[in-house]
């Protein structure tokens, strides 16, 4: 059974259909990839699966679950997590805490027990700092936990951004421009981390990308939007060749012109 | 690496203590709905079936009920164009309106020596427009001042920042006016002919006094100017474009600033008028009378859907009305000994149940919960 | 509002070298005597003056005038830095004097022709006489002369080396600590064998003569030795360990101070601090809602008002009393019930953000005011009579030393290390990591699986809880409730401590309370002008050092840092025309 399945969203902002009646399956274990032109709909896309946005249409399902009308906290206990295209750290904490604030969900004790810090507690903050920590070391910031977030380079920030998405512990990670402002040696060690995610993790993956060469580096399929509505979809020869495509990104007439020139 | 869980249903992982919770407040707001909805409806019908008030009350608490709305709504404006444009709630409005009533009264005082107010209706006409044109020249001065020193360094701040500063400045102007001229109440000064009934064929049904006319008929007058200027003068189209998108407007060639400015001036010239017609009207003020009408004109602001300028104006009478008519209406019949009291509370639950139920308000579009 | 119509200091003057100079004094100048002048229209120059700093010498009011001329030659020297000749300087700060004190002395000129009272109440004769030292209007020169003079004297001291400099400084300033404070040591000193130095040292308002000249030598000598930044970089000398041994006797003698601080006061200044006492739990509590979770509760008098209305109805022994309980008893119950209405008020307030949950929460408070001195509750809550005959906690003789307010001094101190420990705790648990996630990023915070619903209540209920427990301590401080002692203005207080402290720093709020509350307590002059202070610091506090003065470790850079790039005021900081 397909592990996300999105079928006829529609979303509207006043009167532009900014996703429209989008059907969409993304089967456990795979590298997906959403990709087109600037003000297609991809972020919308993303914010109305991770419930940021309600979509007017349509149903998204998570691993069997109606997600489209959850708020978002209840669509993260469900396994999904993201990160987001303009980095959105809690600047103002330390690394360590970044990580340790996606752990919240799995913690069970009470505030009044944190208070009075009993044996569970001390023993739950013990688990989750080695576990964060674990995963501060798995994304490559070992050793950097006690820094404050907003003062990381722009490339941690964004690792920092994944540690925290994983210790949500998800199964559906969404990764809005993971590789954004990134340089040609940070941006391979970034795909290597997300083919890792899906290898070592078994974290099914679905990413917004720019970066053409990346997505067609890990991609497992490809999805194609223009205008809020899917105009392809497949690998990536596939979509290379696609006319719709090559259409929607140069122009009208160009995939004539390209094909004229072969 | 981390173990992953085995999947669980959201059942599952959701406690029990959230469930329940997500229930009680369901059942909360139920609860809130019903009561409110209990008061207004039975309330009214026992009022009305006991019938201790004439229809001469009811229509006076209306007519009182429109001059008061046409007061909060002046100064919604300002609430709302600031909102527009910078996404803030300017929290010192209210005192700019309390200034401009101080201005509008010295003025008075003025021209009251000079007789210019009670020589004919003419004269006093005239002498209220150069009050009224004093009151805004001041708040308007007092709110570019307040801009400058207060908002402009923190627009890029965060948005608990500038409110606090906001209501810094709303302390800072009510104790300024009370250094300057002492806590005590001053009596605006009295022009005999707006007591005066209007004696006209048709109206007098209404049982209109003067007072009601110029002080309807002179906001309606300001709020028609103001929507033209917005729609359809250079200025107007700069501070819409402004509002809609700061970033693209700069690229247009905009300046942002000048702007966010003429709104800033044109919000607080509306409220300085509003003072002047709230001095004329309850004929006394001091230095914290500016604080009650300011929260009163934002729930106003809120009620017509906070950003849009025809909604404030809708909120503004509709809350006069509620809050004219409401007590006597919907309380009185439950009891309630001096309904009258009470009718703040009246304001401020209206603010609270449409901040719940519908934060859009009346004519707003429903603005976006995240902070982009 | 004239104090704020100059240009601010950030515009570099665009002039050339030869006359800059001269631009800088005249605006310094000019920005200077429009403070002057608001100081002088708002009365506070007036109303200082009846309290004197040295006997016969210098009032307070005077002080006021002397700070603003020397702070226009100060500023004009530190702006011109070593861009002008010391002869420049000098006279620069004369020509900002001047300018400055020009301003009064048209003042003063005008209110000779016009009666200037008609409007401002301050411009009286008495306040002519404070400008021109006795002389009436026909001295209207005197206030530019003297301002000249000051203001080219400061910008001599700012001349000189600098020891030499920060001696003369700190040591005028240290006479002005130990004018204003002078009262508050004489009293102690007077029953005791330093009577006779305490009369030669201390008139009996602020100092005399003697006594300022030993003040400013003291400082003088004294400050330059014991330099903040020089024992604040030794202490960062001192290695960990070191560091932890002498805390530890430090924070034993701080606590011996504060235990004891009641034993030397009089019954005045004992009810003054067992009020700091009571805001500075009220300010933990807040601290909470506030500091650490982001929601800007203007309502918190609500809470504080169903505490003080719960202990005054089950403990009163007067009209409206339900139950005469003890005070102990009653406690438990305002406070419970105070997190019930923390819930309940709470609840709709979930899905609002910031400015919008400030004014419903505003509004929240005046329907509870307005509610508690309404006819419709009066059978039961006394209307604007309130509850009276409410008994102190500890039922003592009446020459007991927990007679007056110093029991309830020491029982909001106990309540407030309690407070203080909670906080401290729940901000490093998983909770407080979750409130501080919400106020920096309530929509990332539930996308990771925040409860946005249960921890925002949760912060609510806690802040309301203590909200409640201040209410009832203060219920039995004051012996009585009134709807007026919930004015808006209690919940203002307790937000500008926490500002003026540093949100989310526990210390701050201390620091914060003993500033905001007990000053103006102490020095009656200045409780006249206690919010226009609070609504300037609070603006200055925003604009300089928005983290506060002893900000929490998180809260420094959060405070400053620009908000979220999504933010569309953001964006348009780059292409705005600055």
């Amino acid at each position: 059974m397909a592990l996300l399945e999105v079928q006829g969203a529609t979303k509207r902002f006043g009167g532009l259909l900014a996703v429209q009646a989008l059907d969409f399956t993304l089967e456990a274990g795979m590298i997906a990839s959403v990709i087109g032109p600037n003000g297609a709909g991809k972020t919308t896309f993303f914010n109305c699966i991770a419930g940021f946005y309600r979509i007017d249409e349509g149903r998204i399902v998570l691993d069997g679950h109606e997600i489209h009308r959850l708020p978002s906290h209840k669509i993260a206990h469900l396994g999904l997590s993201r990160t987001y295209q303009n980095i959105r750290l809690f600047s103002g904490m330390s690394t360590l805490d970044n990580v340790r604030v996606g752990a919240h969900q799995h913690l069970r004790t009470s505030w009044i027990q944190g208070v009075l810090q009993t044996p569970a507690v001390r023993d739950e903050e013990r688990r989750t700092t080695q576990e964060s920590l674990r995963l501060l070391e798995y994304v490559g910031l070992k050793g950097k936990g006690h820094i404050q977030a907003s003062n990381l380079p722009y490339g941690d920030q964004r690792r920092l951004e994944i540690a925290r998405a994983l210790a949500t512990q998800p199964r559906l990670l969404l990764l809005d421009e993971p590789t954004a402002g990134m340089n040609p040696a940070e941006t391979h060690e970034m795909t290597d981390l997300i083919r890792r995610l899906r290898d070592d993790l078994g974290i099914t993956i679905l990413l917004i990308e720019h970066e053409m060469h990346v997505v067609m580096g890990i991609s497992d399929r490809i999805t194609v939007l223009d205008y809020g509505q899917r105009i392809a979809e497949g690998d990536a020869n596939r979509i290379q060749r696609d006319p719709k495509v090559i259409e929607a990104y140069l122009g009208k007439g160009a995939a004539a012109a390209l094909a004229a020139e072969d | 690496m981390t173990p992953m869980q085995t999947p669980t249903t959201w059942a599952e992982r959701t406690g029990l203590t959230e469930r329940l919770l997500d229930i009680g407040i369901a059942v909360f707001l139920w609860a809130f709905r019903i009561i409110v909805l209990f008061v207004v409806v039975v309330g009214s019908l026992l009022t009305l079936a006991r019938g201790r008030y004439s229809i001469e009350v009811w229509i006076d608490l209306i007519v009182g009920g429109l001059s008061l709305g046409a007061i909060y709504a002046l100064i919604a404006l300002g609430y709302t164009m600031v909102y527009g444009i910078l996404r803030m709630i300017n929290f010192a409005h209210g005192e700019i309106f309390m200034v401009g009533a101080f201005a509008g009264f010295f003025t008075g005082v003025y021209l009251a020596g000079t007789g210019l107010l009670t020589a004919s209706p003419l004269s006093a006409v005239v002498g209220i427009a150069i009050m009224i044109l004093m009151a805004m020249a001041v708040a308007a001065l007092v709110a570019l001042i307040a801009e400058r020193i207060a908002y402009r360094p923190l627009r890029n701040a965060p948005r608990l920042v500038l409110l606090i500063s906001a209501i810094g400045v709303s302390f800072f102007l009510q104790y300024t006016v009370r250094g300057l001229f002492g806590p005590g109440i001053y009596a605006y000064p009295s022009v005999p002919f707006l007591a005066e009934p209007v004696d006209l064929p048709l109206l007098s049904i209404l049982r209109l006094k003067w007072l009601d006319v110029l002080v309807i008929g002179s906001a309606i007058g300001m709020m028609l100017a103001l929507y033209l200027f917005v729609m359809r003068s250079r200025a107007g189209t700069a501070i819409r474009a402004v509002s809609e998108d700061k970033a693209t407007a700069a690229l247009m060639g905009i300046d942002v600033n000048r702007a966010i400015v003429t709104t800033f001036a044109i919000g607080a010239a509306m409220a300085g008028a509003a003072g002047v017609l709230y001095g004329l009207m309850f004929r006394q003020i001091f230095f914290f009378s500016g604080f009650v009408p300011g929260i009163k004109a934002f729930t106003a602001a809120v009620l017509g859907g906070i950003g849009n300028i025809p909604g404030a104006m809708v909120g503004g009478f509709l809350l006069g009305e509620l809050e004219s008519v409401g007590p006597t209406l919907f309380l009185d019949g439950l009891g309630v000994p001096s309904p009258n009291q009470l009718k703040d509370v009246i304001a401020f639950t209206i603010l609270v149940l449409v901040l719940i139920f519908r934060p859009q308000g009346i004519m707003g579009e429903r603005l976006s919960r995240s902070r982009a | 509002m004239t104090a704020v119509t100059a240009p601010p200091p950030t515009v570099a003057p665009i002039a050339s070298a030869r006359d800059l100079w001269l631009s800088v004094a005249i605006r310094t100048g000019l920005i200077a005597g429009a403070t002057a002048l608001y100081l002088c229209l708002t009365g506070i120059v007036p109303t200082f003056d009846s309290r004197p700093l040295i006997r016969d010498v210098i009032t307070l009011g005077q002080v006021a005038l002397v700070v603003a001329f020397m702070a226009a030659g100060l500023g004009t020297a530190i702006r011109l830095g070593t861009q002008a000749s010391p002869g420049r300087t000098v006279l620069g700060g004369t020509v900002a004097g001047l300018i400055a004190g020009a301003m009064l002395s048209a003042l003063v000129l005008l209110g000779s022709v016009v009666d200037l009272r008609a409007m401002f109440l301050h411009a009286s004769p008495a306040l002519w006489n404070v400008l021109t030292f006795e002389m009436g209007t026909s001295g209207f020169w005197v206030p530019a002369a003297v301002g000249a003079v000051l203001g080219g004297l400061a910008a001599a001291i700012w001349l000189l080396p600098g020891a030499l400099r920060m001696s003369l400084l700190a040591g005028l300033a240290m006479v002005l600590v130990m004018g204003l404070f002078a009262g508050l040591l004489r009293a102690p000193m007077l029953s005791g064998p330093l009577s006779g130095l305490a009369r030669q040292l201390f008139a009996a308002e602020g100092l005399q003569p003697i006594g300022a000249l030993l003040s400013f030598a003291a400082g003088a000598i004294l400050v330059p030795l014991f330099r903040p930044s020089r024992i604040r970089a030794r202490a960062q000398r001192l290695s960990r360990e070191q560091r932890r041994v002498t805390a530890v006797p430090l924070g034993g003698v701080l606590l011996l101070l504060v235990l004891l601080l009641p034993l030397g006061l009089g019954p005045f200044v004992a009810q003054v601090v067992a009020l700091i006492a009571l805001y500075v739990l009220m300010g933990l509590g807040l601290n909470i809602t506030l500091g650490l979770a982001g929601l800007l509760d203007l309502g918190f008098v609500a809470f504080f008002a169903v505490g003080a209305y719960t202990v005054g109805l089950l403990t009163s022994t007067g009209e409206y009393g339900i139950a005469q309980w003890s005070f102990w008893a009653a406690v438990p119950v305002a406070v419970v019930i105070a997190m019930l209405f923390g819930v309940v008020l709470g609840l709709p307030l979930l899905g609002m953000r910031g400015d919008y949950l400030a004014i419903a929460t505003l509004g929240f408070g005046e329907i509870i005011r307005i509610l508690a001195g309404s006819d419709l509750l009066k059978p039961w809550l006394g209307g604007p009579r309130g509850i009276t005959n409410i008994p102190k906690p500890l039922d003592v003789g009446p020459d007991s030393f927990l007679a007056g307010p110093n029991q309830i001094y020491y029982i909001a101190l106990a309540c407030a290390a309690v407070i203080a420990f909670v906080a401290w705790r729940l901000r490093a648990s998983r909770l407080g990591r979750a409130w501080i996630a919400i106020r920096e990023d309530e929509d990332v915070a539930e996308a990771l699986g925040v409860n946005l619903v249960q921890t925002k209540i949760l912060a609510y209920m806690l802040g309301a809880a203590f909200a409640g427990l201040g209410g009832a301590i203060f219920a039995s401080l004051y012996g009585s409730v009134f709807p007026s002692s919930i004015q808006l203005l209690v919940s203002i207080n307790v937000v500008a401590i926490i500002i003026v402290g540093g949100m989310g720093s526990i210390p701050g709020v201390v620091v914060g309370a003993i500033v905001l509350i007990g000053l103006p307590e102490l020095f009656r002059e200045f409780s006249e002008y206690r919010f226009l202070f609070y609504g300037a610091v609070l603006i200055l506090m925003m604009r300089f050092r928005p983290e506060g003065l002893i900000p929490s470790r998180i809260g420094r850079q959060e405070m400053h840092h620009d908000a979220a790039e999504d933010d569309p005021l953001t964006a348009t900081a780059a292409v705005e025309p600055s």
